[in-house]
């Protein structure tokens, strides 16, 4: 079965990610899944940026401990990928940058007889690929149309060279997937969000969500939705608590250090329930850490940030399909209920890209508002049965609209009378229940490969991928949770039953969720963790998942 | 509405003669005079940060927003880009405004979104029992500092109009109708609207007598000429002894932030067509 993985190579700013990508559509295009990581160091000019796009005829999300094809234009393509290269890899490279068997296309001499700039050296080396994979011509030329929107024909004559300078080294076949849309892990997100009804986004840049506040700054006006990037992550989380006042729902987005900033914030929507969506890319820590590289580590800090205690609801996706889906449940939820949510992601799943594997995965319920009483009485902080309070947003004649961050009574004024405070804890604890039910109804553990098997690989975000791809070969059992809080124990044990061993897959140090499941009473016999920023090669986990297994 | 007092029945928790009393008075009759001229009583939010002040937010039968220790002003710019038809106004100390969450009142000169910001500046922290401020003068002694502050005070003024503040004004306790008038002149202002209030603590930091004998108000002064404004702005560092000026500084009109941005509503259509539309580029 054709598996196929290409590496493209080069410093930054020589376009490499979206090389990689269209890399990633002539495999669509061809007929096939694909999954491209981009690794890239944090500096803007020089260093070595790279990308992998695997394609297969299934759906996948990791990469494998050997490359095909090499894209190279610059030395450290070759040379830093040593580990992967083979004798059977073909490598195609710019012969005035980079010494290397295989074949090397004079990029700078085609450049200048079509007279083009410099970034468009990926166009070349990638008509080279076209030429040394045996892609047809006019799958690149389709491809080159709808991904290049500016400078079409430069980049045709370009690549024409690339693909007439080298020999056919094999062919690539058609596959038989239909092609796809190619959605990176943060465009997924967003397009989940907006279709639970997303009317604003605020966030201040930090990898891994700032191409999140990208994507949604450029769709902004055809929708239309009003996006914000404020002076720090302090006023982001704030400007969202006075746009969900005035009723608009909205989302922010982060990574570790500045959701650090918001916790303050984060627990005065404990207090004063505006309902507040955090996007949280989880990256290599502590501190600065790596920046542009992933982790895992953030469970914790996130299942307890903020003072006091008060309901939330975590939501961990693991690809883009399930990013597109909980995204949305997270919006409406949080409506709904009237509770913080985080979409715990992390580096790999947004700056990972990805084939939609199916038809866009939606709730139907769009979290539509209850009505309202009378407003004669309106009082923000009603005590109901389900601990969720009727929303009103100014201006409604008659109310006056009390939000909060001290304790309060029902009308949203101060109180520290004992009885009182003791009244409206449990009001807003009883939406803890009110969202558990909610969740109750959701496939909240996620499960996969052999459903009934003896042995388990339990997983959650973005390792799902690549555990699904081993739990399938070695006819174990796959386990994830989705949700992470509230957690869903009868749904995990439910899913858990019968399993003899349960090897639990993380990448951090100190294993997070191991932690939580212990909490609940959930063992687990063997935990692989890896913590250098990388995320987990096919063949190293399975190898890893065989020595205890 | 017009006739609702305004007034919460809600306890009041202010010491025999806070300067906080003056301010809301001041407050509820600029809020009462918008009322008169047509604006709905339920257009009219107020923010308040943490403090002695933040009070204001139980105290006034209105729509309310009691945020954190120096989060007013971008709570206030959510609600203002959620519903720009809103009038929106904070009220902030001068820990809010200047310690905690001086880069919001910064950035928010800096935005000139329609916001009224009125810091109740006693120059003292008066709920955490008499520490210095950004504003107390050099050689303050609070219990954080029992030798005296070794810092110099801010110039609010002088650094809204750095900020590019479209509206300064400074009015004080000790004066409730000029108070009332800057209130209800920041409040019609379309932009940014910065008032320094010079309020005394009665318990803390009482300086009734200065403002009253140093105190003066601004006469035949041109609000729209800059260096005048800065110059008046100056006279005064919230330190030495010199001449108060109460009135407004400088005034003049720019675009608004908020006008930038959509206000209405997608519809379920264009928004299930936006989305198809992404999805279809990414093919």
């Amino acid at each position: 079965m054709t598996d196929l993985s290409v590496l493209v190579g080069g410093k930054a700013g020589d376009g490499i990610n979206s090389a990689g990508l269209i890399v990633s559509h002539l495999f669509n295009q061809l007929g096939y899944y694909t999954y491209m990581y981009y690794d890239y160091p944090s500096l803007i000019k020089g260093g070595h940026n790279y990308t992998i796009t695997r394609a297969a005829e299934r759906p996948i999300g990791a990469t494998r401990d050997r490359i095909d094809f090499v894209l190279a234009l610059n030395q450290d393509s070759v040379d830093l990928h040593q580990d992967i290269i083979s004798d059977k890899t073909i490598i195609v490279y710019d012969s005035y940058r980079v010494k290397s068997g295989g074949q090397g296309v004079d990029i700078n001499a085609f450049l200048k007889e079509e007279g083009a700039p410099p970034v468009m050296g990926n166009s070349c080396i990638i008509g080279a690929f076209a030429g040394v994979a045996g892609i047809p011509f006019p799958v690149l030329e389709e491809v080159f149309s709808r991904q290049i929107p500016k400078g079409l024909e430069k980049n045709l004559a370009v690549a024409r060279k690339g693909f007439l300078a080298v020999r056919e080294a094999t062919k690539i076949p058609r596959g038989s997937v239909k092609p796809s849309s190619l959605l990176s892990g943060n465009e997924a997100i967003g397009i989940g969000l907006l279709l639970g009804g997303l009317e604003a986004y605020v966030a201040y840049p930090m990898t891994p969500t700032s191409n999140l506040l990208h994507f949604l700054a450029g769709a902004a006006e055809q929708f239309p939705l009003t996006v914000v990037h404020p002076e720090n992550e302090i006023s982001v989380i704030l400007m969202a608590h006075g746009l969900a006042y005035g009723g608009k729902k909205t989302a922010i987005g982060t990574s570790g250090g500045g959701f650090c900033l918001m916790t303050e914030s984060f627990s005065m929507s404990g207090m004063n329930e505006e309902p507040i969506v955090v996007v949280m890319g989880q990256r290599t820590g502590p501190s600065t850490g790596l920046p542009t590289y992933t982790g895992q580590s953030d469970l914790h800090f996130i299942l307890h940030a903020g003072q006091g205690e008060f309901p939330r609801l975590i939501v961990a996706p693991g690809d883009s399909g399930q990013a597109v889906f909980w995204s949305q449940v997270a919006l409406s939820l949080s409506w709904k209920c009237q509770v913080p949510a985080v979409i715990l992601v992390d580096k790999t799943l947004c700056e990972g890209t990805f084939s939609l594997w199916e038809d866009l995965p939606r709730m139907t319920d769009e979290g539509d508002l209850p009505d309202s009483p009378s407003v004669a009485s309106y009082r923000r902080y009603a005590i109901t049965g389900s601990g969720v309070s009727p929303l009103r947003f100014p201006p409604t004649p008659g109310a006056a609209i009390k939000s909060n961050s001290y304790s309060h009574d029902e009308n949203g004024v101060t109180t520290e009378l004992p009885d009182l405070v003791v009244a409206m804890m449990e009001k807003r604890l009883r939406k803890m229940e009110t969202l558990k039910k909610e969740t109750d109804l959701l496939p909240a553990v996620n499960t996969g490969g052999e459903k009934t098997a003896e042995k388990t690989l339990l997983c959650w975000g973005s390792t799902l991928p690549v555990c699904s791809e081993i739990a399938e070969m070695e006819r174990f059992r796959l386990v994830q949770p989705v949700i992470l809080s509230p957690f869903p124990e009868e749904a995990l044990k439910q899913a858990l039953a019968g399993t003899k061993k349960t090897i639990l897959v993380e990448e951090n140090a100190l294993g997070q969720l191991q932690m939580l499941c212990a909490r609940h009473g959930i063992p687990v016999d063997h935990a692989i963790h890896r913590y250098d920023g990388r995320p987990f090669p096919l063949e190293e986990l399975r190898m890893r998942v065989r020595e205890v297994a | 509405m017009a006739s609702r007092n305004l007034i919460t029945d809600t306890q009041n928790t202010w010491c025999p003669g806070c300067g906080n009393f003056s301010i809301q008075f001041a407050l509820r009759d600029a809020i009462k005079g918008l009322v008169n001229e047509g604006v709905p009583l339920e257009n009219i939010v107020l923010v308040t940060g943490i403090g002695c002040h933040a009070k204001m937010a139980d105290y006034l039968d209105i729509n309310s927003f009691y945020s954190i220790h120096g989060r007013t002003l971008p709570v206030a710019t959510g609600i203002k880009l959620a519903n720009p038809e809103l009038t929106v106004l904070c009220c902030a100390g001068d820990g809010d405004a200047y310690a905690e969450g001086m880069d919001h009142t910064i950035f928010a000169a800096k935005r000139n979104t329609d916001i009224t910001l009125i810091v109740h500046n006693n120059r003292v922290y008066g709920l955490t029992t008499g520490q210095y401020t950004p504003t107390s003068p050099l050689g303050y002694r609070g219990r954080s500092t029992p030798k005296g502050t070794v810092e110099e005070p801010f110039n609010p003024l002088t650094l809204m109009l750095a900020s590019g503040a479209g509206f300064v004004a400074r009015g004080t306790s000790r004066k409730l109708p000029q108070l009332k008038d800057l209130i209800g002149k920041g409040l019609r202002h379309r932009g940014f609207a910065f008032i320094d209030v010079l309020q005394i603590c009665a318990t803390y930091f009482n300086k009734s007598e200065l403002y009253d004998t140093r105190g003066y108000e601004l006469a035949g002064h041109d609000t729209g000429d800059f260096d005048a404004a800065w110059r008046r702005a100056s006279e005064w560092g919230y330190d030495r002894d010199a001449p108060i000026g109460f009135g407004v500084f400088y005034q003049k009109e720019r675009p608004v932030f908020e006008e930038h941005f959509p206000a209405a509503k997608p519809t379920r259509e264009k928004r299930a067509d936006g989305i198809r539309m992404l999805i279809d580029e990414r093919r």
